[in-house]
């Protein structure tokens, strides 16, 4: 999906960032909640993303995939722009839909609350998007969402619908559907924190695998430990701006800005 | 007691090929059954339009919308029956004739489906409008974050979603459906009541004959029940039974 090179892409040997944001602007009415954010992550990266509550990590990630338009700023998926265009209310809407959604279909999210289809059993869940939005055909989804389900440990749970599933259970045939649509980014937004404790570790061994595969990730998270464990990124979201961000042993062992020193210790 | 039915009755008056009356009774029904199904389908597109249209158009489209769905619940159905047939098919001809063309026939059964599905659109907006609330937004979310249209969030995601929400009502206005076909009788078309009245006043046994469409009525409603248990155990096979 690379663009031909032009003359002006000097620094073109180098493969574009998975996922580029730059000078992000979030405001809900005249709450500010994102004051300009640039990020970029490169393909195998595992980038977690931590904060106390209310410090927009939530709200940057779901401006990635425009499920909040962004006020300001440009989000780049794999060197390509997401078109975007003023609402004329001060915000931005997106220019081309259909860029958009084929966006869409190549950054897959995993949700606090699953968002599972309730009337879809799992195996549907998972090859709804293959089939329905990227026309992958029906046998071929349903062979790969078998092994997907083999792969988070959900089997014997193909025929079951949502409602009948742990929370654990559930977010892990979330992931499977996001695994389904073979994404460059996998975007976790808090996908432990639905969970009672005793089902966090199930989800958590998921998502580590998939780390260790090197599959690119933006992780926002509680889990300061997994954080520390999985990510090769810490960034440390504060009041809608970027406080701090490194390596994760840089970050935890030796933060420089007084609040993360405070907001480590309160959560650890 | 028997006898007494049997004096009132002369069962024959039923036999399906005339001089009986059987014949024209199944006919009738079969109008009111094809008034029904077309009006409660057409009933079915302007709720779902008129559903969303509230839920997700602009500000003029809502207000257009809250008035028909005000308007037509609050005028009682044989008036609105009086109106639209009189009123619809008078209007329409003097279109046909302003553009050139000469008034046309309207066939009692268009006019009967067109009628009953107006009325029918305002109410299942309504129930359509709340099943659609049910459906949690972050179903609808996920849908977005994988690609899909408006168009296929609503036909894979929130139509199915909103379902079993919708069922119970939408059941209910299928037996009102059924039976508002009768108020058609009042405009000439030809279903089951209008034969019935036919068929009683021709013979003069007036009991049998409506004890008959009753009958037929009942039937329908009987039918329609299981196909509503039906479907409704298929729109609820995600949810857990709650007992």
């Amino acid at each position: 999906m690379s663009s031909p090179h032009t003359g002006a892409e000097t620094g073109a040997l180098q493969s574009p960032p998975a996922v580029q944001v730059a000078d992000l602007h979030k405001a809900f009415g005249d709450l500010e909640v994102l004051k300009g954010i640039s990020l970029s992550a490169n393909t195998g990266d595992v980038v977690a993303i931590i904060g106390g509550s209310g410090s927009g990590k939530s709200t940057m990630l779901r401006c990635i995939n425009m499920l909040e338009m962004p006020t300001r700023g440009a989000i780049s998926i794999k060197g390509e722009t997401i078109e975007m265009k003023p609402d004329g209310r001060h915000g931005l809407q997106p220019a081309n839909a259909k860029q958009l959604r084929r966006i869409r279909t190549r950054l897959a999210m995993v949700f606090q609350s699953f968002n599972l289809w309730q009337h879809m059993t799992v195996l549907g869940n998972i090859i709804e998007a293959p089939v329905h939005v990227m026309g992958v055909p029906r046998d071929e989804a349903i062979a790969r969402a078998e092994k997907l389900l083999d792969r988070v440990g959900l089997s014997d749970k193909r025929d079951v619908y949502p409602a009948f599933l742990s929370g654990g259970q559930q977010q892990r045939a979330a992931i499977a559907r996001a695994l389904a649509v073979e994404p460059e980014v996998m975007l976790f937004d808090e996908p432990t924190s639905a969970l009672d404790p005793e089902l966090v570790g199930e989800v958590l061994a998921v998502i580590a695998d998939l780390a260790r595969e090197g599959r690119t990730m933006l992780l926002v998270t509680h889990e300061m430990k997994f954080a520390r464990e999985v990510a090769n990124h810490v960034v440390f979201l504060a009041d809608g701006v970027i406080e701090e961000q490194g390596p994760p042993d840089v970050v935890y062992s030796a933060p420089k800005s007084e609040r993360l020193q405070k907001f480590l210790a309160t959560v650890q | 007691m028997l006898d007494w039915i049997a004096g009132l009755a002369s069962w024959e008056l039923l036999a399906l090929d005339p001089p009986g009356w059987g014949g024209v009774l199944l006919k009738g029904l079969a109008v009111s059954l094809q008034v029904a199904v077309g009006g409660y389908i057409l009933g079915f597109l302007i709720g779902v339009g008129g559903a969303t249209g509230k839920l997700y158009g602009g500000p003029i489209l809502r207000d257009i919308l809250d008035v028909y769905t005000t308007l037509v619940r609050a005028v009682p159905e044989l008036v609105l029956i009086l109106l639209l047939y009189y009123a619809g098919t008078d209007a329409l001809n003097q279109l046909m004739v302003l553009i050139g063309a000469g008034p046309m026939d309207i066939s009692g059964l268009a006019a009967g489906i067109f009628v009953i599905g107006v009325v029918q659109g305002a109410y299942q907006t309504e129930v359509l409008r709340g099943a659609f609330k049910a459906v949690p937004h972050g179903q609808i979310e996920a849908a977005r974050a994988y690609g899909m249209t408006s168009l296929q969030v609503l036909r894979r995601i929130t139509l199915p979603g909103m379902l079993p929400h919708a069922v119970p009502g939408l059941a209910n206005l299928w037996l009102i459906a059924t039976k508002d076909t009768a108020l058609l009788a009042v405009v000439g078309v030809a279903e089951l009541t209008l034969v019935t009245r036919q068929a009683g006043g021709t013979t003069k046994s007036y009991f049998l004959f409506f004890c008959a469409a009753g009958l037929l009525y009942l039937m329908v409603t009987l039918i329609s029940n299981v196909a509503i248990r039906r479907i409704e155990r298929h729109a609820r096979r995600g949810m857990p039974a709650v007992r």
